[in-house]
């Protein structure tokens, strides 16, 4: 009983060591933050202003509905874009950096390492989140009289375990390919948004794209967040987006993990953990 | 309870037993889906007594980042057995972890992270607190000769002598028993060197470690270790005491001593086939 709170002590401070790393690293690279923060607004600002253009070309259309759900499919695809960075950085970073086989030989359990990476990307992307929905919505002065933010942050928090999930698996692509992994975790970030809806309904989409769409959990997460915001729909009438986003995190995350796995087994065999850069 | 005591203190710290590691790599040349295989251990055998201090020797591709790669379980290995205090490397790495460290010719950090952010990272995945490590770390970086009021800064900003002490401090803060020293002053100053190396027989001093050096430094290798062992392309000659090996081959130093085993200089340059080698091991 002992050995096992000792052990699962030493676990917690590893997981929040790689917190703390994150942290450090973030702090030295703020301004590096701060330019992102402003490309990203500056891009979102191209996306929300769609609306009002095709307003100006003589379309009928409700500018604020329109740009509200626009603004939510941007501030959507840029948190899952954070959330998928900061866990393919996981590996990529430390390769590029030399300390990744310090990280591997040590005695934290990966699914610790991983979780702690995840509950950064997590933390920094909702934060980001929020400071862009902020200044992009008061920026095109956007009317929400009926929004649940409250419920609208829940779905993105319940969301965040399956996007985690996903995103453990993107994040062994760098060792199993040093040069291409990292570009290969946007691949799928994209690939995951094009089929969810990001700006548009799902049901545009041809059929077989709208059959991985029920698959994804960003369908749900949008679906969700526009109802609460859009509509002011409460978390009590959310159950149909909430339980398929609990349903494939609880499924994505072991899998991700096994994933995870196999890739570590394939570096080990193939002496793949060697530096790079 | 002390027939345990008396297993764990006949258990060698390191037992290798034939073991094997072959890489491939896709060969263009041969076609598209051709791969050339190279075998970098060829089954090598050696056990390390606790407390001791082996340096194996050999030149650039011998095959000696692999085997210290393999002793810290970042790979696997393609046949063979390897045990650290009788724990299997391969099957149980986990345990293995928490004795081992290591430290490489590059001084891997995080660059824009100062060396005492890099050591509490480092220290967090052995399961060191916050208030461990804020008493620890200062201390064993004046233990290394590092000036710690220059912790705080980047590592980029440190010289590579420097970046070297404070890899030194990050494998001793976990304290481990067996530590694998990978080429540990290459690329050192001469004073740097001397320093670094003043410290690994101060460490041998004073903590329960067993060392295992790799080296392609003969002195280095003599002046530090209890046995000396000559890795050349994947094979392990010979391990043994200094005298008995240049009694064995009737020469004056280890420099002869290679010849005499291999044909060929110690620092001769490496052939086509050599630069090959390098690649893989």
């Amino acid at each position: 009983m002992r050995a096992a709170a000792s052990t699962l002590r030493a676990e917690l401070i590893g997981l929040g060591g790689v917190v703390e790393r994150n942290v450090y690293l973030t702090r030295r690279y703020i301004w590096w933050d701060v330019a992102f923060m402003i490309w990203t607004i500056a891009n979102t600002l191209t996306i929300v202003f769609i609306a009002k253009g095709i307003e100006a070309t003589g379309g009928q259309i409700d500018v604020n509905r329109a740009t509200t759900t626009l603004l939510i499919g941007a501030v959507v695809w840029a948190y899952l874009g954070i959330l998928f960075e900061f866990m393919t950085e996981t590996v990529a970073w430390e390769r590029w950096e030399g300390t990744i086989e310090y990280t591997f030989m040590a005695p934290l359990s990966r699914a610790m390492h991983l979780a702690g990476a995840g509950f950064f990307a997590v933390l920094y992307g909702l934060i980001r989140a929020i400071i862009l929905f902020i200044v992009v919505a008061s920026f095109v002065d956007l009317q929400m009289p009926n929004a649940d933010f409250l419920a609208a942050f829940v779905v993105l928090v319940v969301a965040s375990l399956s996007f985690i999930g996903i995103g453990i698996m993107t994040a062994v692509l760098p060792l199993i390919s040093p040069e291409k992994g990292a570009q290969l975790g946007f691949v799928a970030q994209g690939m995951l948004l094009v089929v969810s809806g990001v700006y548009y309904p799902v049901d545009v989409l041809p059929q077989w794209m709208q059959w991985i769409s029920v698959i994804s959990p960003a369908t749900y997460a949008l679906d969700g967040i526009r109802g609460a915001i859009l509509n002011g729909a409460g978390l009590s009438t959310m159950w149909d987006e909430i339980w398929p986003l609990l349903l494939i995190g609880v499924v994505s995350a072991p899998i991700g993990l096994w994933v995870f796995r196999r890739g570590e087994m394939y570096a080990k065999k193939h002496g793949k953990l060697k530096r790079s850069g | 309870m002390s027939e345990l005591i008396e297993l764990h203190r006949v258990t060698p710290a390191v037992d290798v037993r034939d073991l094997r590691k072959v890489f491939s790599r896709r060969d263009k040349k041969a076609g598209r889906f051709a791969r050339k295989k190279r075998v970098v251990l060829h089954g090598i055998t050696f056990t390390m007594q606790r407390g001791e201090c082996v340096a194996i020797l050999g030149q650039n591709g011998s095959g000696k980042s692999t085997l210290v790669r393999l002793l810290s379980t970042l790979l696997f290995n393609d046949g063979g057995s390897a045990h650290v205090f009788g724990h299997d490397v391969f099957a149980n790495p986990r345990p293995v972890r928490r004795l081992v460290n290591r430290v490489s010719v590059e001084a891997s950090f995080f660059k824009k992270m100062s060396a005492g952010e890099n050591l509490h990272y480092a220290a967090r995945f052995y399961g060191m607190g916050p208030s461990e490590t804020r008493v620890k770390i200062p201390e064993i970086l004046g233990k290394v000769g590092f000036p710690v009021d220059r912790r705080t800064e980047p590592m980029e900003n440190l010289s590579r002598g420097m970046q070297q002490k404070v890899a030194l401090a990050r494998a001793l803060l976990t304290s481990p028993v067996l530590l694998l020293l990978d080429e540990p002053t290459t690329g050192l100053d001469p004073r740097s060197k001397l320093e670094v190396q003043e410290f690994i027989r101060d460490v041998r001093r004073t903590h329960d470690s067993t060392i295992l050096l790799c080296t392609h430094d003969l002195a280095e290798a003599e002046a530090l270790a209890d046995r000396v062992g000559i890795l050349d392309r994947g094979e392990l000659l010979f391990l043994e005491t200094v005298p008995e090996i240049l009694e064995r081959f009737e020469v004056e130093t280890l420099e002869q001593a290679f010849f005499a085993a291999t044909g060929r200089a110690f620092e001769a340059e490496v052939d086509e086939d050599d630069e090959d080698r390098e690649v893989f091991a």
